[in-house]
Parts: structure tokens; C-alpha cells; sequence
């Protein structure tokens, strides 16, 4: 599902954030990339999300390779992939309904299918009880469960998030770990940025360490 | 809580509903963008006024004029001028060319003076009658008194006199009242000015409007990187800057509007004294559903102009960082 070819993103100060990496995501996997900080795990992310191209190498994702990609194709692209981030980036100006109905109004989808889809959303992160509310009068673990109803509304295949627990305390990580787990239980294909290692070991998922822009090792816990 | 299966990305949108699904969301943007602007109704009310003030003006110049034209076309007869014809010049000759003339677009009339006539007005006028009729010989010429039709400008009408001066018929054209063709001219300069100063005060609300534009596409900078990120094209993100400019240019035209129109309600009570005084029907021309329209559609078309080119230019360089 996601496919890395050995990858290199340098930046213009000269610094590289990834040196040839190459790793897989298969389709229906739940992969944990940890790392310091300056590993090299936004990056990646970014380059999955075309926020940033890489300087060499491919980047996969469902069969397309981002490299072809035009500019104005970005953003059809970026709507086909769900993103979580650490903090959240919700529109403050209007409430959680509206915040997670972004993602369909975007692309087109009407009201009344709209409506329906966000409230389902909203139920799957158990917030359902709060669509009115403005994001402000949220506690920390709410707004990043509106985040995820956001990146969720559109069903996409591949759920990216960057460290998505990283200001929550580690009960709200741990309910914010189930419910990336559900998903990947109906077939989500999810890669999820975190230092967290004590939380990813519960889980038991694949982890990918980073170190300095490249593959520490692979440890799977099934092998 | 039941998790559903989500494998599939987003349902295509049926092409039968694509379009009003287009206009709701058209609807929809276009009533927030409204609703924006009421959040901050002084800095709005301030923007929209000096939009309407910058349009008042030239419009208010523009009605001046009108009015001015209509006023000295009632001296449409103080516009007549005499042809007189060369003296080996028949009567029917003279008729001719007096019906060939009558037929131009910018003439209303034209009376021939045949010589015998003005001889015999002459005497009766001169008192010289006696005297005259010892002439063995009829001197005068045979004359046309033309009047032009009241769309003529200052030019037009110079051109119109030309134009018959340079007949092989005319001996002379005698213009009386060539102050009001000055009148004309000038009024003709006023219009030019008014042209020019409105493209100018054009320029201005373009201005205006795209740095609010602009400073409104700054303060939500963050809104539009985020809606980018999660997959809003360039035109998405737009869509509502666009319609700012759109409703501050219909509220701008529409405020213009009112304030000329307010202008020429406070004018007609003295105009309609000082017609009095005059014992002329002098009436105040106001705008016309035309000219309002103009107004308007004018404003609007800045309004869009404005934020099109501004959000263009900026929204393709807000990227998510």
C-alpha cells in the first residue's frame, strides 16, 4: 500500500532528513515509525502526504507513484489519504460538525450525505453528544478525536498521523491507539509516527525505527 | 459501537445532483462570506463606503452634465445657423439642397429664405421700402436657417457646419451664438474628464478591495493551509474571497447609488425654485435604470476583478508547511 524506494530527502541547507530509505507498508497493516526527534519520521510522512518531494528515490502510495503527481493534482491526491496530526489543526472559527464535514464538502459530497457520513464519524470516536460544540471547549483528547473523525469522514484506505498522541497523556493516547485500531481492524491501512514506545509495544503492531534518516532495524513481534 | 466496513474512498457524486450539489455549496459559501462580513460590521461598513464614495463621484459629475445637456438643449434654438447661398443659386436649386440637408441624422429642421422673401421682410423691417425699390436688381442671396437635432455635441455641431460651409452652394455660414457651442465644448471636455477620472477611481476600489483581500487571506492563512491539506484545490479555497469581493462590490454600487440619488433629491427642491424664477420647465434628470444598472454591474465586476486576481496570486502561495 505504501512503498518507499530508496528515498532521499535533502534539504536546501544541505542536511539530509532521509538517506535511501526503502520500506513497505502492506495493505491492512497498522505500522508504528518511531525515532528522536530529526529521525526522520515527519518527513516521511510529509513526502506520503506531498507536503514535501522527495530529492530521490519513489514514493508509492495505493498503486501511485507521487512523482507523477502534478501540482494540480495534489490536492485529489491528498483527499484520498486521511492525515492526523500532533496538534490537531482544526478550524477554531466554526464547531466539530463543520470541522469534520470539511474533508465532503471539499469533495463535492452533499448535504444530506454529509450529514449522515459525519455523524457516523463522529460516533466511531464516541462524540457524537458534542457535533455542536466549538473545537475551543474541548479537552486535548477530544480535539485530536475530532481530528481523526476529519481524516476518517472520507473512509480512505491509508491513514497517516504524526504523532497524534504526543500532548496526551497516556490513558487519552491509550483510547486514541483503540480507536486507530479499529479502523485498521476494518481494513485501514494506517502508519502512525510515535515515540511512544511503551504504548506501541501493548498495541503490537510493526515498528520501524528511524535513526538519522535511515532504517534502525525492522522488529516485528509475530516473528 | 459499530465500526463499518470504509475500504472504499469517497463515493463518486452522482453527475445528475453534481450541479446543485455545485449551487448549494455556491449558496452556502457566498451567505458565509456575507455572514463574515456582518462579524465586522464597522471595518466593512468602512470599506463599502468608500467604495460607494469613490463611485458617487464620477456618477454625480456624470449626472451634473446630463443635466447641463438638458438645460442648453432648451436653447436648442439659439443653436440655428444661417447658410446663405451663393448668389448664382436658383430657388430650386436652393430647395434641393435645403431637402438634402433636412435629411442628415444631427439636423431637426432647415428653412429656406428665398431672396424674395428676405427682401420683402427686409423692407418691412428696415423701413428702407422706398428706397429698395429702386433696385433694378434683387442683392440678397437665398438663406438656410438650420437648426441641428438635439444630440449634438460641440464637435458634432462644428463638424455639421463645416460640412455644409464646404458645400459648393454656400457662400458663408453665419454662426450667432457661438457661445453655447463653447458650452457645449466644454461640456464635451467635462465628459472626457469624467471618463478618464472614473478609470482612474476604477484603478483605486480594485486597490481597495484587493488589499482587504489580501489582509483578510492573511488572517485566515491558517484556515487555508489546513482546508489544503486535507485536499482543497486552489479554487476551493477561493471560493469565498471571491465572494467577498463580490458583495463588497454590490453593496459598494449599491450604496453609490443611493447616496447620488439622495444627492439629486436634496438639489430638486432649489433647481425646481430656480427653474421658477426663470419661468423655465427645468426638471432634474436623475439616473436612469440603465445608468443604475451601469453603476452596479460596474461595481461588481471591480469587486470580483479585485479579489480574483488577489486570491490568485496568494492562494497558490500559501502551501501546507
Amino acid at each position: 500500500m505504501i512503498q518507499l524506494d530508496n528515498v532521499t530527502k535533502r534539504f536546501p541547507g544541505g542536511q539530509e532528513a532521509l538517506s535511501g530509505l526503502s520500506l513497505s507498508v502492506d495493505k491492512g497493516e497498522m505500522v508504528f515509525v518511531t525515532g528522536h526527534s530529526g529521525a526522520g519520521k515527519s518527513t516521511l510522512l510529509r513526502l506520503i502526504a506531498l507536503i514535501e518531494r522527495p530529492t530521490s528515490g519513489q514514493v508509492i502510495v495505493d498503486n501511485q507513484n507521487t512523482r507523477r503527481v502534478k501540482r494540480r493534482k495534489i490536492p485529489a491526491y491528498r483527499r484520498q489519504i486521511g492525515m492526523v496530526f500532533q496538534d490537531h489543526k482544526l478550524l477554531y472559527d466554526r464547531p466539530v460538525f463543520d470541522n469534520v464535514a470539511l474533508p465532503l464538502i471539499i469533495a463535492g459530497v452533499s448535504h444530506r450525505d454529509a450529514g449522515r457520513r459525519v455523524r457516523a464519524a463522529l460516533d466511531q470516536v464516541s462524540l457524537l453528544h458534542k457535533e455542536k460544540q466549538s473545537p475551543q471547549t474541548l479537552s486535548a483528547g477530544e480535539q485530536q478525536r475530532v481530528g481523526i473523525a476529519r481524516a476518517i469522514v472520507t473512509r480512505p484506505k491509508v491513514l497517516i498521523a504524526d504523532e497524534p498522541t504526543g500532548n496526551l497523556d497516556p490513558d487519552l493516547s491509550l483510547e486514541v491507539m483503540r480507536i486507530f485500531r479499529r479502523f485498521n481492524e476494518v481494513g485501514v491501512t494506517l502508519l502512525i509516527a510515535s515515540h511512544d514506545i511503551s504504548l506501541i509495544d501493548r498495541l503490537g503492531c510493526r515498528r520501524i525505527a528511524l535513526e538519522e534518516g535511515k532504517l534502525q532495524q525492522e522488529a516485528d513481534p509475530w516473528q | 459501537m459499530a465500526v463499518t466496513r470504509n475500504s472504499d474512498a469517497v463515493a463518486p457524486v452522482r453527475s445528475s445532483s453534481a450541479f446543485s450539489i455545485w449551487l448549494t455549496r455556491h449558496a452556502s459559501t457566498s451567505i458565509g462570506a456575507l455572514g463574515r462580513l456582518s462579524r465586522q460590521p464597522f471595518a466593512s461598513l468602512m470599506i463599502v463606503l468608500v467604495i460607494a464614495v469613490t463611485l458617487a463621484l464620477p456618477a454625480a459629475i456624470n449626472v451634473v452634465v446630463k443635466n447641463a445637456q438638458s438645460v442648453s438643449s432648451s436653447w436648442n434654438n439659439a443653436l440655428d445657423f444661417s447658410v446663405y447661398l451663393k448668389l448664382d443659386v436658383s430657388v430650386s436649386e436652393a430647395e434641393g439642397l435645403a431637402r438634402l440637408i433636412r435629411q442628415r441624422a444631427d439636423v431637426e429642421s432647415v428653412d429656406l429664405v428665398t431672396a424674395d422673401a428676405a427682401l420683402a421682410e427686409f423692407k418691412l423691417a428696415s423701413g428702407f421700402g422706398d428706397a429698395l425699390d429702386q433696385l433694378s436688381a434683387n442683392p440678397l442671396p437665398h438663406a438656410l436657417v438650420v437648426r441641428p437635432g438635439p444630440g449634438n455635441t460641440g464637435a458634432s455641431l462644428t463638424l455639421l457646419q463645416e460640412e455644409i460651409g464646404n458645400l459648393p452652394e454656400t457662400d458663408l455660414v453665419q454662426v450667432d451664438t457661438e457661445w453655447v457651442q463653447r458650452f457645449h465644448a466644454i461640456l464635451d471636455i467635462v465628459r472626457k474628464a469624467i471618463a478618464i477620472g472614473s478609470a482612474l477611481l476604477g484603478i483605486a476600489i480594485v486597490v481597495i478591495i484587493g488589499n482587504t483581500i489580501r489582509l483578510d487571506i492573511e488572517n485566515r492563512r491558517e484556515e487555508i493551509e489546513v482546508t489544503k491539506l486535507i485536499g482543497a484545490s486552489n479554487a476551493f479555497v477561493r471560493r469565498p474571497f471571491l465572494w467577498t469581493g463580490f458583495w463588497y462590490g454590490l453593496l459598494g454600487g449599491t450604496s453609490a447609488l443611493a447616496l447620488v440619488q439622495y444627492g439629486l433629491y436634496l438639489l430638486k427642491e432649489p433647481v425646481t425654485r430656480l427653474a421658477g424664477l426663470y419661468q423655465g420647465n427645468i426638471t432634474v434628470v436623475t439616473l436612469g435604470i440603465s445608468e443604475s444598472l451601469t453603476i452596479i454591474g460596474a461595481a461588481v465586476f471591480l469587486g470580483l476583478f479585485a479579489s480574483w486576481v488577489t486570491a490568485a496570486r496568494h492562494m497558490r502561495r500559501i502551501e501546507p508547511r
